[in-house]
Formats: C-alpha cells, structure tokens, sequence
C-alpha cells in the first residue's frame, strides 16, 4: 500500500485507513495467539487465563514453576530426548540422499523427470494420517514399528520433499560451467562436488536441513502410530498431554518450542540474505 | 572427389566414431548418471513411503481369512443357492464343523467371527460360542451336523448367516468400500444401509465442506495482507513477513494448545467478552469442542499456506496497471475488478488447493479442539486403526481420502507445477 496521494478523496481516506485496520486485526489474528502463550507460562497458578496478580504486573504472580517441572518430570525430559536423538538422524538421512537426487535432478537430460518429481514430493501432499495407517501396517510386517529406526526412518521419508524443493530452487541458479571448468583444470567429480558446487548451494542445503528437522521435530501423527511408548517425543508428549490431563507445563513447553522456531526463522532469514547478496540481487 | 566424398561422409568425432552416435553415447550416460544420482533416493521412498501406501490399499480389499479359515466350508458353499431361502444341505454343516474344529484348535475362530461381524453384526458371537465347544467335536460320529450345529447357536438355522459367509469368501472384497460409503451387500447386489447406520459419507462431506469453509476464510483473511505486504517498500514488508511466518514455523501443537486454552470456557477469549460486559459470567459462550474451534484453530494454522503463494503472484503485478486503468477512466472499485483481480487468479488458485488439500486430511487439530461434532475423516480412520481396529475399513477410507487428494494434487501440478513450489 503505497501513500496516499493528495488528491484523494474523503471517501478513500476513509477506505484507506479502514483497509490498515484490517490489516491490523489479521495480524493480531496471527501472532496474538502464539504471543499469549509465552506470559501464561509464566503463570504462577495452574490457571490457563491471566490472574488478577498477573494483570497489575505483580510479581507474586509470575513464576517459573512450570518451567521447572519440565526440566525435573522424567516424562517430559525423556520426551525431550528422544526428539533429540530423533529428528537429526532423520535430517541427516534426509539431506544426504536427498541432495545427491537433487542434483541428479537437475541435470539437463533426466528421463522422466516429472514423474520422479511427482513420487519424491508425495510425503509432503499425502494426509500424515495416511502415511501413518500404511507405515504402521508396514514397518509391523518387517518388524520396524515401535523401534527407533523405523520413526527415523518415517521421518527422514517426511522430511525428503522439503530438501529436494529448496535444493533443486539453489541449483536453477548454478552456473553448471563452474564445474566444468573444474573438471578442466584436473578436478574430479568428487572433488568438484565439494569444493566448487557444495560451498555455493550450502544456503539452499541448509535451509532445505532446517524444513526436515523442523518436519521431524514436530511431527506427531506418524510417530504416535509407528513408534512405541519409547520413542515418545515432545510433540507427542503433548498431545497427550492437550487430550488428557491438560498441566500448564504445556505452556512452558510451548514457549521453548515457539524458542525454537524463532531460532530457526532468523538462521533462515539470514541464509536467504546471503544468497541473495551472493547472486546481487540485493544490495544489502 | 575424394574430397567430396569425405565431406558428404559422416561427421566424425576425434576418435574415429561418428559423431551423431558419440553424442548419443555422451547423452546415454549423461542420462545414467542423472538416474544413479535420483536411485538411492528413489529406493528409499519406495520402501520407507510408496510400498506402506500400496501395502495400505491392498489391505483395503483383501479378504483372505475367510478362505483360510473356513477352506471346506466355502467349497461346499459354492453351488449353495443363497436366493432360494433354504439352508445349505448337511455336506455344507458337515465342513463347517471340520472347519471350525481346526479353527478352534489353531484359535483363529474369533478373527474370522470378528471379520465377518464387521458385514453382519452377530456374526461374531456365533463363531465365538461354537467355537468353545468346536474342539471336542467328534467328525466321525457327531453327526449328523446340521441339527448339532443348530443346537449349539440356532443361529446356524439362519440362511443369512450363510449367506454372509458365502458373500464373503473370496480373497478380494469390495466390502470394506462399501462399508465406506455406508452400503452393504444385501440379497440382491449393493445397497444402501439403514439411515440411522449412515455415518461415513456424512462424514466425508462434513469433512469436504469444513475444508471448504477454512479455505474461503484463509482466502477472506489472506488476500488483504497479501495486497499490503506486495505493496509496502521491501523494507517493512520483510518486517512485517515475520509476523507470518513466524506463525508458518511455529509447532503445529504449539498453535493448536494455544487456541485450546484461549477458546476454554474459562479461557482468555471468554474472561475479555465477560470483563467487557458482551457476555455475562454464567452464559460463557461455547466455542470449543465444536465445528467453529475447529475452523478457527484450522484457519489460523492453514492461513501462511494462503498468503504465501498470493504474495508471490501478487509481487509480479506492476502496480502501473491499476493506475492506467484509473486514468482511463475506472473507478476504484472497476480497477481493482477488472484489472487487478483477474491477476490474482493463479494465487488464489495455488493457495487455495494447497490449503484445501492440507485442511482435509487434518487429524491432530480437529482432535483436540474438534469435540465430537468437528472432527474429519482422518479421525474416523485413526479410531479403526487403533481403536476398533477395523484396519480394513481404515484402509478403505485411506484410499478414498487419498483419491480425493490425489486428484487436487494433480490440478496443482497442472496449474502450478510441483517444480514451482515455495517455501518460506
């Protein structure tokens, strides 16, 4: 929305400023809920609304006593770590295989191309609860449900789509005579592949890295069918926790996790900037 | 001449070989190695993904047990005329007692009762009393058969049951299908069940329309702030994008807890309503644990998956156009229409399927803030695989759910491209 001109009328000022406004109410539809979470956290009754003590900011009414309930319940700490014994292994599966197919894919000459496309990026389109029902009813034919690899292995499958859109995207502006011209000067593939061509598509891997740990450390449908009370990871550790008895320690749990993508927004906004000085296209 | 010969000859490459089958050879591996690179890829989501998912469909119409359990009992069945109203002849009794016999002794006499009581309901109580007494059957001289079985459950006199057990013989089924869209077999081909046992067609349009609804809120509620982000200088609508895609990388269990505990009775939504005086304190409005949680909580998750895509269409509209429509004349209201709305299409498009395709398929959020009367389809399936554990009637309402998506994702690839898809 650019200024108003000067020659506008009542009518569109009117429109204008209402426009800003609705604006405004969406945005505080998107972010409002996130936010509220993070001062109820630190709510110190087991209330889930704000109390009185909380709204004249005394401090009586803030504690952290959920957040210690989380760094001292055996559940949630072993809910922790299994998410983070899980979702890395399964980016790392992820990543690897899936930035070697994507280079395959972007190779000038690559026979079906569009149906092969169309297979890796189906984890991302098929409901996570079909997924789910056929990993479940597979993996316990070859005896991988309810142990570790079978969830990394789920996850690493959910995640592939996410690295093979944000590499291929890196490459489309690689410049293919780069290797080339190292294969000229005495290089071989192996080496090109990673001290010309891995450097500059690294933005793209990373992100596409972050997308699958992202997937997998937030997954639920899929581990709650495929895994077993062992792998109980935090997301999970959750959902049970929202259907059965609802303890505010979900509030504090909510507010590392929002944390967390924070951390994982800024690490992707300043890869894009790179890439983007990197090509010129910005200046900044 | 014999320069001339030479030129009309075929292009060589440096090594002697023709040239046009050189090149071919160089495309030949250029295309080999392509595939190597995509094969261990490729391999992976074969077994980790696409055989689970084939592994699910033939689940939904495989029918094995019965001709597994009970071999001599759908032998003799086969020229049994189940529309002429009579029971099977003493043969038929005779090889279901050898039958349930074996079945008893291996203890799969309860599983085919089960599979079979999914068709009929009774049908597993039947199998499940006979069978206790199935064991000490003596086959040379406890006949004859017929007025033995009877006697254990009187059921046996019943030509439905055989008929049940005669319909449901063969390996392959189309029973769970029908089940999945509220049909049966009755005598005389498919037909619809009773009114008051029609429950997954409802459910499936339940599902289809509330998606529909999230959609057009997540169009509503996008297009606006998609139009301010495309025309605000790049500096503030980069600042401003935060505020989306924050929400975009936040837990999708973070959100939904969060609109559990706003929407609560005594939530936060209805403390502000009472403390402004809309609502009164003992008539706290209701507005979770039903359809309109579900749709909130939903629009909100699936909203970034809307304005992204119209974002980056409406970026590539020279905003000149909406002036030149003006200084021809058009109102406000006539450009907007007519010149910069037609633009928008492909966006709106895009948007809409991707959230359409991803609200129909929910199960966590319409499980926590759905109730009874919000949740989809997908919640139904979760309840037979785990619960109930019809796993082919899940199976069955999978593939219909999964038809349905695979078609919408075909209709993105054709107006989008899966190789245009963005991220972040």
């Amino acid at each position: 929305m650019s200024k108003l001109p000067p020659y506008a009328t009542t009518g569109q000022r009117i429109w204008h400023y209402t426009f800003l406004v609705i604006c405004g109410v969406i945005f505080f539809f998107l972010i409002a809920p996130i936010a509220v979470v993070i001062p109820l956290s630190f709510n110190a009754e087991n209330f889930f609304t704000f109390t009185p003590e909380m709204l004249r900011f005394d401090p009586e009414g803030y504690s952290l006593k959920h957040y210690r309930d989380f760094f001292s319940n055996p559940d949630w700490q072993s809910a922790m770590w299994n998410s983070i014994k899980i979702a890395p292994v399964a980016t790392v599966i992820s990543v690897s295989l899936g930035t070697l197919a994507a280079i395959g894919l972007s190779q000038p000459h690559v026979p079906a191309r569009r149906a092969i496309m169309a297979i890796l990026i189906s984890p991302m389109i098929v409901p996570l609860i079909i997924s789910a029902a056929g990993m479940y009813f597979f993996y316990s034919k070859i005896n991988l449900a309810g142990t570790y690899w079978g969830v990394v292995l789920a996850h690493a499958a959910l995640g592939i789509p996410f690295v093979i859109i944000t590499v291929t995207a890196t490459l489309v502006g690689f410049d293919r005579s780069l290797t080339r011209a190292a294969a000229n000067m005495g290089a071989d593939p192996v080496t090109t592949f990673f001290r010309v061509q891995m450097p500059l598509i690294l933005p793209g891997v990373i992100s596409g890295a972050l997308f699958a740990f992202i997937t997998s450390f937030d997954e639920v449908v899929v581990v709650i069918f495929v895994g077993s009370a062992k792998q109980q990871t935090l997301p999970w550790q959750m959902f049970t926790g929202l259907r059965e008895q609802i303890s505010p320690t979900i509030l504090a749990v909510a507010t590392i996790l929002v944390g967390v993508s924070i951390l994982l927004l800024t690490t992707l906004e300043i890869l894009r900037r790179r890439s983007e000085r990197l090509r010129g296209m910005s200046p900044g | 001449m014999s320069d001339m010969t030479e030129m009309s000859g075929p292009v060589l490459a440096a090594d002697g070989t023709p040239l046009k089958r050189s090149l071919n050879k160089a495309l030949r591996r250029q295309k080999m190695r392509a595939l190597l690179l995509i094969s261990p890829l490729l391999l992976f989501i074969m077994v980790s993904f696409i055989l689970p998912i084939a592994d699910m469909l033939y689940r939904s119409v495989e029918n094995k047990i019965v001709i597994e359990t009970l071999p001599r009992s759908v032998k003799a069945l086969a020229d049994w005329d189940s529309a002429s109203g009579e029971l099977p002849q003493e043969a038929v009794y005779a090889a279901m007692a050898a039958d349930l016999k074996d079945a008893a002794e291996a203890k799969t006499h309860t599983k085919v009762g089960t599979r079979l009581n999914y068709e009929n309901p009774g049908m597993s109580s039947v199998f499940r009393k006979t069978g206790r007494k199935a064991k000490k059957f003596d086959l040379e001289t406890g006949g004859p058969w017929k007025e033995a079985l009877i006697e254990i459950n009187e059921d046996w006199a019943d030509p439905d049951v055989w008929r049940t057990i005669q319909t449901y013989s063969p390996p392959v089924t189309a029973g769970y299908f029908l089940n999945a869209v509220d049909m049966r077999v009755g005598s005389d081909g498919a037909e619809m069940r009773p009114e008051s046992e029609q429950i997954y067609m409802n459910l499936l349009k339940r599902t289809l329309w509330m998606s529909l609804l999230i959609t057009f809120s997540c169009i509503v509620l996008a297009y606006p702030v998609a139009w301010l982000l495309a025309n605000l200088p790049t500096r503030q609508a980069n600042l401003l994008m935060i505020l989306v895609l924050l929400p975009f990388w936040t837990s999708l269990l973070v959100r939904t807890s969060a609109w559990k505990i706003l929407l609560q009775q005594q939530g936060v939504i209805n403390d502000i309503l009472v403390w402004i005086g809309l609502v009164s304190d003992d008539a706290r409005l209701v507005i979770i644990n039903n359809q309109f949680g579900t749709i909130v909580a939903m629009t909100h998750i699936l909203l970034p998956f809307m304005i992204l895509p119209m974002y980056s269409v409406m970026q590539t509209i020279p905003p000149t156009y909406l002036r030149a429509a003006k200084s021809l004349g058009a109102t406000d209201w006539t450009a907007f229409w007519r010149v910069y709305f037609p633009q928008t299409i492909p966006g709106i498009g895009a948007g809409s399927i991707l959230v359409f395709i991803l609200a129909i398929g929910y199960y966590i959020t319409p499980a926590l803030v759905g109730g009874t009367k919000g949740t989809f389809i997908s919640n139904q399936i979760a309840f037979h695989i785990s619960t109930s554990l019809n796993w082919g009637l899940a199976s069955a309402l999978g593939a219909i759910l999964l038809a349905v998506v695979l078609v919408l994702y075909w209709a993105y690839d054709k107006i989008v491209g899966i190789d245009n898809v963005k991220l972040g």
